[in-house]
This record gives structure tokens, C-alpha cells and sequence, in this order.
């Protein structure tokens, strides 16, 4: 007893690190997991105070830009409701009633990240705004992320730039539909995997999300075809994605969250039992 | 709470503030970011207790990690290069560090700059290698290691060179 009592004391400095090298390590192979501690992450009072601070400063800096942004997107929307006019003349009169299928929040990007391998980013909205995991965060130009965890006041964002993400996308000119993915080289490009080499892929094309998760809605932007090549065994090709979005570059988002969410999960998991 | 506490806690404080909000979004050339927060490691009293260093490195480290939401790599490789430290130091510093009376105010410039270097690379080395946990991404490992490295190790000697050194 008394050997291992002077053993402890003698390596303590040793056994220490050892300790909190552990400590660490565990922390790091669960965050390589896809949902991560709940413990470790920038959304919570205090990082997200800081970065709210910083971000309070930094705003004004961009609004010029941020308002051309706007500007554009109103176009676009003035301009699909013009031509769509009578199409949705009846809609909106009893909305209690009307099919709204998806809720949309608009949220600041507090913290971007896109230089490693795994990017996340944090959002100055969270649980009391009912933000909850797995809603779409999207930009007038295309998608973003998933939400990953939340806090009260905020939350972080699995970025489509994380080995961790998968993304349900397809081919805007036909319906093959693949996994958008990324390699970790270039915050720009996004890789677009298991198309069949049946479709028809031009450089230039434009590929969409593909709404088969609940997740994004079907249709939203991700970027155009760079180039592509075909697998190993043959049968598909990868796609290398330019992104619409310049990842870099981002500060207004939006959340969406799909109302059917629950019934479809419901659904689908009732067929696997 | 005397002195050198105060200075440390003050520098602690400082450091982290300064690595979140500036040195995590320099990403020069698309992916190269200093890390500077290390200089709190390099720069801890010599004689103060090595549990004490461990312990805050730990803190530092978890707290970057909060910050930059990358699990516990930075407080891996932080308390990593707390506990090779001396080792460092023997090597860098050697008859100085023995006796105890090593004042990184006034050390020869070249000893300095060797434990800066040998420090860094351990540290980013054992960083990128769990950031990036993948064997056979082996290059890009080494790659982010070097280039950040460099930047590291240059702005850590700007600050010491300006903010604590004697003037001559």
C-alpha cells in the first residue's frame, strides 16, 4: 500500500497528464462522431456572448453589401410573384386553413468557420426562437448546413464543408439523385456522389437538393457541375460542385424548419419495425 | 493574489480573447491560422508548479475548443506540450534551465527562438493529427503543420520581441 501511495505521488506531474490527455482525447474521437458532446460546442452564453459582442462591431462594416443582397432578393421575388399572380390570387385569404408546409427564421451568422476539415457555424438563434436539431439553414443563393446543437440563444450549424455531412441532392435537368459530400480541399467546391452514369451530366448543369430527406425542401440551389469523373467500378460518377454560395462570405441565413417533419419520420420508421 | 498570478491570469485572459476573435479567421491562403495562445505555455514561470501549468494549459486548451467548436483538440495538444515542456527547455536553454535561471526576459535571442521552434511543431503536429484523425490524409497533416507553424512562430517572436523583452 504504502509503495503504490509513493508510486502515485512519485509520478503525479505523469499521471496527471495522463488524465487530461484522456479527458481530451475522448472529447475529440466524440466529436469525430455525428452528433457531438452536448458540452463542447461555441453554442452557449459565453462564446456566443463574445462572438455576438464582436459581431455587433463588425456589421456595420458590411451593410452596404448586405443590402445589395436584399435588394436582389426582393427583385427575384417581386418578380416570381408578378408572374405567378394568378396562380396564388386565392392563397393567403383564410391562412389558418392554407397548406403551409414550411416555417422560415431569419437568423445572423455570429461565427464562420471554412479553412478545416470540420466547419461549423454559430447563429444568434436557438431554442426560445424553437430552433431545434436537424432544421435546413439556407441563403437567398443556396443551402448552408443542418443545425447541430442548440442553446438557448443559440445555436451551431453542421456546414455542408464537414466530412461528417451528407446532403440529399439531385441533377436539376433530370431526377438522378445522389449524396452531396465534401473532401476538405477547397471551401468553393462540394462533391456530388453516386450518380448513375446513365444521367445526363454537362459541365454547367445546375444541381439542386433533392427533398427526399425532411429536411431541405426540394429544389433550393447548391451550385453548378465543375466537372465530373467517372468511379472506380464504373456504374457512377463523382460530381465536383461549384457552390452558388461563396461560403466565405455569408452573414444573413435562413432556417427551415418542415412542419410534416414529425409524420413523416413517424411514417418512415413505422415501415422499419 | 500577487504578482505573477495577476500577469499570467491577465495574459490568459488576453490570449484567448485574441486567438477566437482574430488569429481563428486570418485563414491566410484559404486554410493558415497562427495559433499564438500557446505563448501562455511557452512563457509560464519556470518555477511555479508543473500540476498548476498542466491544469491551466487543460482550461486554456477545453476553452479554445468551446470557442472554435473542434472537440478537444486544442486541449490535447496543449497539454501535451505542457508536459514535454522541460524537455524543451533542457534542450533548448541546457546549462541555464539546470540552474533554475532561466528569465525569458533576457536569454540569448537564439536559444529562444529554438525552443519557440521545437515547441510549435510538437504542438501543431499532435493539433492537425487529431483534427484531421485520418492516416491516410498523412501530407495534408504535415502540410498544415509547417505552413502554420511558420506563422506561429513568427508572430509569437513579434510579440515577445515587443512586449517583454528588456530594451538595450
Amino acid at each position: 500500500m504504502q509503495q503504490i501511495i509513493n508510486f502515485v505521488i512519485r509520478n503525479k506531474t505523469f499521471l496527471l497528464f495522463l488524465l487530461l490527455f484522456s479527458i481530451a482525447l475522448a472529447l475529440t474521437i466524440q466529436s469525430h462522431s455525428y452528433h457531438r458532446s452536448k458540452f463542447i460546442n461555441s453554442a452557449n452564453a459565453l462564446s456566443g456572448g463574445v462572438y455576438g459582442t464582436v459581431n455587433s462591431i463588425d456589421k456595420y462594416l458590411d451593410l452596404e453589401k448586405e443590402n445589395k443582397v436584399l435588394a436582389e432578393e426582393n427583385k427575384r421575388l417581386r418578380e416570381q410573384l408578378l408572374n405567378n399572380s394568378n396562380a396564388s390570387r386565392t392563397a393567403g385569404i383564410d391562412t389558418i386553413f392554407s397548406e403551409k408546409k414550411y416555417r422560415i427564421t431569419i437568423a445572423e451568422i455570429f461565427k464562420n468557420s471554412y479553412s478545416r476539415t470540420n466547419n461549423y457555424l454559430t447563429i444568434n438563434k436557438g431554442a426560445k426562437d424553437s430552433i431545434k436539431q436537424d432544421f435546413g439553414v439556407i441563403t437567398s443563393k443556396g443551402i448552408i448546413g443542418i443545425i447541430d446543437n442548440t442553446s438557448d440563444n443559440y445555436a451551431t450549424v453542421l456546414s455542408i464543408l464537414n466530412k461528417k455531412s451528407r446532403i440529399n441532392a439531385k441533377l436539376k435537368s433530370s431526377d438522378h439523385k445522389g449524396s452531396l459530400t465534401w473532401n476538405g480541399n477547397s471551401p468553393y467546391i462540394t462533391q456530388l456522389e453516386d450518380i448513375s452514369t446513365f444521367a445526363p451530366v454537362k459541365v454547367g448543369d445546375t444541381i439542386e437538393t433533392g427533398g427526399e430527406s425532411a429536411i431541405f425542401p426540394k429544389g433550393i440551389g447548391i451550385g453548378t457541375i465543375e466537372s465530373f469523373e467517372t468511379d472506380i467500378s464504373g456504374d457512377t460518377y463523382t460530381l465536383q460542385v461549384k457552390l452558388f454560395n461563396d461560403m466565405t462570405n455569408i452573414r444573413t441565413i435562413y432556417i427551415i424548419e418542415h412542419l410534416d417533419k414529425n409524420e413523416i419520420i413517424n411514417l418512415e420508421s413505422s415501415l422499419d419495425e | 493574489m500577487n504578482s505573477i498570478t495577476l500577469s499570467n491570469s491577465i495574459r490568459f485572459i488576453l490570449l484567448l480573447l485574441v486567438q477566437v476573435i482574430i488569429c481563428n479567421n486570418i485563414d491566410f491562403l484559404g486554410f493558415i491560422n497562427p495559433y499564438i495562445y500557446i505563448l501562455f505555455i511557452f512563457l509560464f514561470p519556470i518555477r511555479e508548479n508543473r500540476m498548476v501549468l498542466l491544469f491551466t494549459s487543460f482550461l486554456l486548451g477545453i476553452l479554445i475548443d468551446i470557442f472554435s467548436d473542434s472537440g478537444g483538440v486544442h486541449a490535447a495538444a496543449a497539454v501535451s506540450l505542457a508536459y514535454i515542456r522541460p524537455v524543451l527547455l533542457k534542450s533548448s536553454f541546457g546549462m541555464l534551465y539546470e540552474h533554475q535561471s532561466v528569465k525569458f526576459r533576457n536569454t540569448e535571442l537564439g536559444s529562444l527562438i529554438t525552443y519557440l521552434i521545437l515547441g510549435t511543431l510538437s504542438h501543431h503536429l499532435i493539433l492537425f493529427s487529431l483534427e484531421i484523425f485520418n492516416i491516410s490524409r498523412i501530407l495534408l497533416i504535415l502540410k498544415k503543420t509547417l505552413f502554420s507553424s511558420i506563422f506561429t512562430i513568427i508572430l509569437s517572436l513579434i510579440i515577445i520581441i515587443l512586449f517583454s523583452r528588456n530594451k538595450k
